[in-house]
């Protein structure tokens, strides 16, 4: 069993909503509430949900790119929630993210070099000749050529940016990426090239990557474990084949049978959902799925269920299983 | 046929930028028969939404012009008509829907003040038939609390509910078609089960032929009968649904396939094909998809191959189903296989 590299206790992230004249607070959103997982060395954790869950939220605030409101977060038995700024930004050595938008997430008046070159400066490579290798060295990892060095980003595909996205994320020799919907924005074509780089990468550099996305079969692929999240909540958090062919929680059973598959054969019990998620700034009492779950108890509605192990590895939110 | 609605035969869209022309759709030619769901596959980039804007004659120009090419709707040639005759088709009898709800509803009308708009253009009703139609259509699409729906704008109501709007007005006057145009893309899963699920209710009950846009082939398995799959530009291969997804037979529309992450198996590397998309340019020789191709032989890359018909409505734009290269063919399969 490979130790946890990263530790999640109750992490929470309320964002404050402003109104009236004076701008005071007149509520929060409860972003992310009361989130605990861990991670483990060189494992792929997946991550998925749908818009506004807080998965994305997530994985900013294990990076401190969003402050938590509560909680710890403990990367290699140190808790990062307490220490500097500055302590932080030299543990981002370790800690590097990508990003979704392979459009928006690289300046477009840099060049490839210095976009990738930028983290080896941060972090103390100096000497221009020493950066200049680097970059060369990371453009032919992730698949491109040591000539691509010199061009800008709107130069690339789409697929060539999100390759750009990974080099530099890799720069300093990370051991946890975030990865925030990396193939999301592209076709499915160069995504399989994309996922397979990712794996390719993480065998050879013994990465470990929280995969945030909301493509249930993307993730299935990828991963080793994966978790469940809705309106700010962990749901569920299994093994992959665990969760994907025993779901527990009725709404990894709804979100499942939701997806289409390409396959005309394919005969399911589809299970609809009805209504919408409900606002994260007035999440419903008891339960936050309970007013579109298909099993819902009158328990559901008044007490919050337990995030709880069901079975061996298999952690579930529900009160079916309390 | 005799219960075709929609032809389109030999369709040219060139769009006339600074940096030369684009065929962006590059003689496209299928048909689509009464009560039908038709999807048209691609990725970005491939001309299947500038397809469905050249029916509905929406292609912004300039740049953009149809070249050459016919579009037979019923018995007329929509290419032909003039902006008037097609104000008449368009949302009466020809509807279409777009990827992004919230930048396709006037933001600063109320819900029922479109709806109702887009009703008495096409229908002679009075203001208080059209918003009792208005209620009715909501109802159909199964937004709660119609009565007070109507009377919010778009930014009170969720992504689904928008599009829900946007179906109901797109149905409100029986079009005898409706072009959806990646109608579910900008949705979360569970709400875009919900949408797929009312729009196949709308075909059976109403007998209104779909014509969908779309690149995911997840949404096409669950919803089309035929499928038009395009890249750059051009229809590579035709079939039925059953036959484009367990038998495909353009090397494209087999990598597309290989390369899904499947959700019920096991595999250790995903497929890909190598290479990007290629943009369709004037100056192209060969087929389109030579360079990624990994059957490609020499001919591939001096001339485009026809669209070899292997059966009724079945056809694959690829020489390794030219009679004359038979033998090839047979390499190829017994080659896929092993």
């Amino acid at each position: 069993m490979s130790k946890p590299i990263l530790e999640v206790n109750h992490l929470k992230k309320y964002f404050d909503v402003k109104g009236g004249v004076f701008g005071r607070k007149v509520g929060e959103v409860k972003a992310v509430d009361d989130v605990s997982f861990t991670v483990n060395e060189g494992e792929i954790l997946g991550i998925v949900g749908e818009s506004g869950c807080g998965k994305s939220t997530t994985g900013k605030a294990l990076l401190r790119l969003i402050e938590p409101t509560d909680g710890e977060v403990k990367f290699e038995d140190q808790d990062i929630t307490s220490i500097s700024s500055e302590q932080m930004r030299l543990l981002r050595k370790d800690m590097q993210i990508i990003f979704q938008d392979p459009y928006a997430s690289l300046n477009p008046r840099h060049t490839v070099e210095k976009i990738i070159g930028e983290p080896l400066l941060v972090h103390g490579m100096n000497s221009k000749e020493e950066r200049k290798a680097r970059v060369k060295e990371l453009l032919e990892v992730v698949g491109l050529r040591p000539y691509h060095a010199s061009r800008y980003p709107h130069q690339f595909s789409g697929g060539q940016r999100q390759r750009i996205g990974i080099a530099r994320a890799l720069a300093n020799n990370p051991k946890l990426i975030i990865c925030d919907e990396p193939v999301s924005a592209l076709d499915v074509s160069v995504q399989s090239q994309i996922l397979n780089l990712m794996e390719d990468l993480r065998n050879q550099f013994n990465l470990t990557y929280i995969f945030i996305a909301h493509d249930l079969s993307v993730v299935k692929h990828i991963s080793d474990r994966v978790g469940v999240m809705y309106l700010g909540k962990m749901v569920e958090l299994a093994d992959k084949d665990e969760i994907y062919e025993n779901p527990k929680h009725p709404y990894t059973q709804a979100l499942l049978s939701a997806v289409p598959v390409a396959d005309p054969d394919e005969e399911r019990d589809r299970i609809i959902l009805e209504g919408d998620v409900p606002s994260p700034s007035n999440p419903p009492s008891g339960c936050p799925f309970h007013t579109r779950c298909p099993l819902v108890m009158d328990v559901c509605k008044e007490d919050k269920p337990q995030f709880k192990e069901d079975g061996d590895q298999h952690f579930v939110a529900c009160h079916l299983y309390n | 046929m005799s219960d075709v609605i929609l032809e389109l035969k030999d369709l040219h869209t060139h769009f006339f930028t600074d940096g030369g022309e684009v065929p962006a759709v590059d003689g496209v030619s299928f048909k689509l028969h009464k009560g039908e769901v038709v999807g048209i596959v691609g990725e970005s980039g491939c001309g299947k939404s500038v397809t469905s804007l050249s029916i509905m004659q929406l292609v912004p120009n300039p740049p953009g012009k149809i070249v050459r090419g016919e579009i037979n709707f019923k018995d007329d040639n929509l290419v032909n008509f003039r902006e008037k005759r097609m104000k008449q088709i368009r949302g009466n009898e020809i509807a279409m829907i777009f990827q992004e709800p919230m930048t396709s509803l006037n933001p600063v009308y109320t819900i029922g003040n479109q709806l109702v708009e887009a009703i008495r253009m096409h229908r002679k009703l009075s203001k208080n038939e059209a918003r009792a139609k208005a209620i009715e259509m909501l109802q159909l699409v199964g937004i709660p609390r119609s009565d007070e729906v109507i009377d919010e704008y778009p930014h009170q109501l969720s992504g689904g509910m928008r599009q829900r709007v946007m179906i109901a007005m797109a149905m409100s006057c029986d079009p005898e078609v409706l072009i959806a145009d990646e109608p579910t893309t900008a949705l979360d899963v569970t709400i875009q089960a919900q949408i797929l699920d009312l729009m196949r209710k709308l075909n059976q009950e109403q007998d209104t032929a779909i014509l969908l846009i779309t690149h995911d082939l997840g949404v096409v398995a669950e919803m089309c009968d035929r499928v038009v799959v395009m890249y750059s530009g051009q229809v590579v291969e035709e079939g039925t649904v059953r036959e484009i997804l367990k038998d495909p037979k353009h090397p494209y529309t087999k990598g597309l396939i290989r390369s899904l992450p499947k959700i019920h198996e096991k595999e250790q590397k995903l497929y890909s094909i190598p290479g990007t998309v290629a943009k369709p340019t004037m100056d192209a020789t060969g087929c389109r998809f030579a360079p990624r191709c990994e059957f490609a032989f020499d001919r591939c890359f001096k001339e485009n191959p026809e669209l070899y018909q292997l059966a009724n409505e079945r056809s694959s734009r690829c020489f390794l189903y030219d009679n004359e290269e038979r033998g090839v063919e047979e390499h190829v399969q017994t080659d896929s296989r092993g």
